[in-house]
């Protein structure tokens, strides 16, 4: 690269809201039902029908706007957006144009770097809006004779498209971004997340320009249903525009979709003719109003918010920012964090560290979300507590954690059923030190002689033939007194 | 005003309605003659009037997030024009 | 029987004196006996048309009946009827079976009245003649060389020729009212959102609304009863407390204050007409009413604003008749895109597509603002005339139609003619307001003539009040056409 480029990306996420109906229909919303089976009258826009909004829907919508900082519309109005589609029964979607339910907010974001020297560091990112839709039904591409099969049971699940500003200048900000999204909607309960099945879709607008200059010509990276596709998306998509620009040539808009096998991005075949949407207020349904007490019960309904945490375990419980984000990355960490810490107050850098450590590991280790995670946060907590009283050392308790993963049980249970308790008996440790500097003669010389590091091998000895028992900080100082004073 | 007859092959393209070359013309002077008519209204000020969508003054009622609807896939599917393993088809669809 | 009115009906077949069976057979008959010549059925049932007469006559004979138990009722065939063939008028839906019932069908059901068939009307009610129809025009009954006026020119056409009690109609522009007149029946288009259009196939979303067509405003009166109410399944829908329409028939009008809007009594209007409608305004001061000079300044853009608006909710709700789901499918196409412009161009009559074509166009890039916003900044002007004028009169009266009925193919290659035969109607359904037309005499060739009664919102009583008191002194309503056999 002869010269820098900068990148620009702004996402715009489709998120499925978590309700039981859809949002104009009183069919079920429900994944993988038999093709069409819940695809009713409305759904498959029959002559005569009409739609009638679900309060569920709103009520997500409203939610996600408090969670942005957005101001919600006190009067939002659905529009038609008129475009032929075989998985669009009505000739046109339902979705909102001029006055969007959800206006500007911000979503402020942790990214990671890339470098391993470099910081991770927090960037805000604007929301220009978030509107209510329906969603599409599904093409089957498979062979019915050459021709397609459309299946309508997704029509009419009701969407919160999210739209940001072009704020984004990595494909780590992207993903970041995104993650985010993914994680506050989820905490918020208004989508369920599940990527695999397209509750949370991502479209994403690539440019690139020379730092300074105006914005570039942007395409649109359509359906991206994984974040690890995304990075590889982007990546491709932004060496690509470099390079046609660098090779003189120049970036046409375009829709594009990303070739996960092919690790490429290509241009979609069907219609670039002009769209022309044909948006107007749809005359079946009325102004959307939205009351004070809707907002109100909106806000209350409202869990403590990912920011507002790390802000608190930053400040309260002096964490790092980096555990913090660790802490506050999903609802179901957070949320087991503090039920931990209930059952062993006050021990707040402790549990902190076993969730971002040990917790962590083997959930990565087996493959696990936290939602799966076989301990309980009240067995933590029971294991901590016993750390910090002194019943078990730091290995014990590793060895407990090990045991409670794989068979259960809690801490004092196991404790005492592998005999891990702790040696805090003085007498009983002196014995041990004594027979150790009798037997080792040599190195108590060489250590009384200058040679400090060989502390280690003593403890190591001494904890060995305790069967790992003694209580280390009792070990530590009757070790050291008959090491430097022969007493 | 005076409409052409590729402005009526985009609007028929767009409303997905094929048309022949006698059927474009004949359309053409038609719409023409309407627009002529509706031309009238739009010399008359309307700075400051809020349009009007609906015919009454009322906001949109909610329904409650309850599933209600029973699959009948079996009678919907009776009057479509071909279906297979609970499909509709249509034309291959190209994306 | 025939002449008899609904309340009469109502009463003989309480009374025993008459089954509903046999009364539904009798209209049947008549059907298959004049139906030929005029054509204002598309579909009958007669097997499930009697067995709605036996339930009917169950419930008669165990005492649960309702005002309209057994009688006989034509349903536009706009509305969805479960097990129905509900064409619109339209090839498109040619062979369409409806899977549920309208609203309104529902309605009707519920009070145990027959539904007799269905009955013709332009395609997708888009229309004054009722030539658009793919299943061909209708005669009106006055003379077999006119049109019976539409969109609901089947069941205007039904009313007058006594093939049924009495008939739904829906009404976008005129199209309850200017059939009614050009039929010499009565016809009750409701206030915006007093009947539910779950059911009713779309023309006009923001305009569309269903009513009755009957004999007289007393028909009217118990047909709305049975029509009107709250339906969740439509968000334009009302939630109002159900009312007795039929409540207010006997008052008398004295004291009543007309409203003539000077822009209804120009050059316009045929002399006949003018007669007619001069004549009935004076039997109205008989009967105590004052006349109020006022006027709807902007009503003169009403046809334009309305063939903006309508075009263009039209285009949109016709999309979804795209050869996937149901309807018709073109036989042979190349692609996707072939299918849909094949499925459409054949399925559709060359009105229908018109149409789609003028809404398509204002609501395309670059026009939005010029055409479709302002035609919606003039409708609250057009609507805004009617608000002021409510506050010097309670009721306003004018023709309904600029002329009687026009011969078959007399307006056929000029739709912009055809439009304005709409010019008195259209600017009730963009304001919303309820709206009627009740015979008011006869004029050339001996055709009927239609005053129309245009109310504030929600004084559908009121308004059956006044036309019912006009019909108490005048015989207009009563007449038949000859040639029918009644």
């Amino acid at each position: 690269m002869s010269m820098q480029w900068e990148i620009v990306i702004g996402l715009e996420v489709h998120t499925q809201l978590s309700t039981s109906s859809k949002i104009f229909s009183g069919a079920s919303t429900s994944f993988g039902a038999e093709p069409n089976t819940q695809a009713c009258a409305v759904d498959l826009a029959l002559p005569g029908v009409l739609p009638v909004l679900n309060r569920g829907a709103v009520e997500r919508a409203i939610k996600f706007g408090l969670a942005v900082g957005a101001a919600i519309a006190p009067r939002s109005v659905f529009a038609r957006k008129n475009y032929f589609y075989p998985d669009l029964p009505k000739g046109y979607q339902i979705s909102q144009f001029d006055l969007p339910v959800v206006g500007q907010g911000a979503l402020t974001i942790q990214v990671e770097a890339l470098s391993g020297n470099a910081k991770p560091y927090e960037k805000t990112v604007r929301i220009t809006r978030a509107h209510l839709e329906e969603d599409a039904g599904k093409s089957l591409h498979e062979d019915f004779h050459g021709m397609t099969g459309i299946d309508l049971n997704r029509a009419g699940t009701p969407l919160l498209e999210i739209v940001s500003e072009p704020d984004m200048r990595s494909a780590a900000e992207a993903v970041a971004y995104a993650k985010a999204l993914h994680s506050l909607v989820r905490w918020i309960g208004i989508c369920d997340g599940n990527m695999q099945e397209g509750s949370f879709r991502c479209d994403v607008n690539v440019s690139v320009r020379r730092p300074g200059e105006p914005l570039g010509t942007r395409r649109e990276i359509k359906n991206l249903n994984s974040f690890k596709f995304m990075q590889q998306a982007i990546d491709y998509e932004v060496q690509w525009q470099i390079d046609t620009l660098e090779n003189g040539g120049k970036i046409q808009q375009a829709t594009v979709l990303f070739d996960p096998g092919k690790g490429s991005t290509h241009a979609m075949r069907s219609k670039e003719e002009a769209h022309d949407y044909r948006y107007f207020p749809d005359p079946d349904l009325l102004p959307l109003d939205i009351t004070p007490a809707m907002l109100e019960q909106a806000r209350a309904s409202l869990p403590e918010l990912p920011q507002a945490k790390r802000a608190r375990y930053t400040s309260e419980y002096g964490l790092t920012l980096y555990d913090a984000g660790i802490l506050t990355a999903s609802r179901e960490i957070a949320d087991f964090f503090e039920a931990a810490l209930d059952e062993a107050p006050g021990q707040t850098r402790l549990c902190a560290n076993w969730i971002t450590g040990e917790v962590s590991a083997q959930l990565n280790r087996d493959g696990m979300e936290m939602v799966q995670c076989p301990i309980t946060p009240r067995q933590l907590g029971g294991l901590l507590k016993r750390i910090t009283d002194g019943t078990i050392s730091n290995s014990g308790a590793k060895e407990v954690f090990r045991i409670m993963w794989s068979e259960g049980g809690d801490a004092d249970a196991i404790i005492e059923a592998k005999g891990l308790k702790q040696v805090s008996d003085s007498g009983a440790i002196e014995r041990i030190v004594d027979e150790i500097i009798a037997a080792n003669t040599d190195k108590v010389a060489e250590y009384r002689g200058g040679k400090d590091k060989l502390f280690g091998f003593f403890v190591g000895l001494a904890m060995k033939a305790s069967k790992g028992k003694a209580n280390p900080a009792q070990l530590n100082e009757i070790l050291k007194r008959k090491l430097v004073d022969g007493k | 005003m005076s409409l052409t007859n590729a402005d009526v092959l985009k609007i028929a393209s767009l409303a997905r309605i094929a048309m022949n070359e006698t059927e474009i013309e004949a359309a053409r002077s038609q719409l023409s003659g309407i627009f002529d008519l509706i031309a009238e209204m739009q010399a008359v000020d309307t700075q400051g009037v809020t349009p009007m969508s609906h015919a009454q003054d009322v906001s949109q009622r909610l329904r409650e997030d309850m599933v209600t609807e029973a699959d009948q896939r079996e009678l919907f599917q009776s009057i479509a024009p071909q279906v297979e393993a609970g499909l509709y088809l249509v034309p291959q669809v190209i994306e | 029987m025939l002449n008899s009115s609904l309340a009469q009906l109502g009463a003989a077949l309480h009374a025993r004196k008459i089954s509903s069976v046999e009364l539904t057979q009798l209209y049947l008959d008549r059907i298959a006996a004049h139906n030929p010549s005029l054509n204002a059925y598309i579909t009958t049932n007669t097997e499930t048309s009697l067995a709605q007469a036996r339930q009917a006559d169950l419930l008669l004979a165990n005492g649960n009946a309702k005002p309209l138990t057994g009688i006989p009722i034509a349903q536009k065939d706009i509305f969805c009827a479960k097990g129905w063939r509900t064409t619109c008028g339209s090839k498109i839906l040619e062979n369409f079976i409806a899977p549920y019932d309208a609203h309104v069908i529902e309605q009707f059901n519920n009070a145990g009245a027959v539904n007799l068939g269905k009955t013709n009307m332009d395609e997708f009610a888009m229309g004054s003649s009722n030539e658009t129809s793919y299943f061909g025009p209708v005669n009106n009954p006055w003379d077999s060389g006119a049109v019976p006026g539409g969109s609901s020119g089947g069941a205007a056409c039904a009313v007058a020729a006594r093939l049924c009690a009495a008939a739904t109609g829906t009404d976008t522009g005129g199209s309850i009212r200017q059939p009614a007149a050009l039929c010499g029946i009565s016809g009750l288009k409701p206030t915006y959102g007093v009947c539910s259009r779950y059911g009713m196939i779309a023309f006009a979303s923001s305009l569309d609304q269903a009513g009755p067509m009957g004999r007289s405003a007393e028909d009217l009166a118990l047909l709305l009863n049975v029509m009107a109410g709250f339906d969740e399944r439509d968000s334009t829908s009302l939630q109002r407390a159900k009312e007795d329409y039929a409540r207010d028939l006997a008052r008398p009008l004295n004291g009543l204050r007309i409203g003539l809007p000077k822009e209804f009594f120009t050059e316009g209007m045929g002399s006949d007409v003018a007669k007619a409608v001069d004549a009935a305004i004076a039997e109205f001061k008989k009967l105590g009413a004052t006349i109020v000079d006022i006027s709807l300044p902007n009503s003169r853009l009403s046809v334009p604003v309305y063939y903006v608006l309508a075009p263009a909710e039209a285009s949109s709700n016709l999309s979804r008749f795209d050869g996937v789901r149901y309807g018709y499918r073109a036989q042979d196409y190349a692609d996707l895109a072939d299918m849909y412009e094949k499925s459409r161009a054949q399925g559709f009559g060359a009105e229908v597509k018109r149409r789609i074509m003028i809404g398509t166009y204002v609501l395309s890039h670059g026009y939005y603002d010029a055409y479709y916003l302002q035609a919606q900044k003039l409708r609250r002007l057009i609507a805004q005339d009617f608000a002021d004028a409510f506050k010097q009169c309670d009721v306003i009266m004018g023709p309904t139609s600029p002329s009687t009925a026009f011969k078959l193919g007399e307006k056929g290659d000029d739709p912009v003619q055809m439009y304005l035969s709409d010019i008195y109607t259209i600017a009730v359904n963009l304001a919303g307001l309820p709206g009627m037309s009740v015979p008011c005499g006869f004029g050339s060739g001996g055709l009927p003539v239609g005053l129309q009664i245009i109310g504030d919102y929600f004084a559908e009583a009121r308004m059956l009040n006044v036309a019912h008191q006009y019909q108490l002194s005048t015989d207009h309503h009563d007449r038949a056409p000859k040639n029918i056999g009644v």
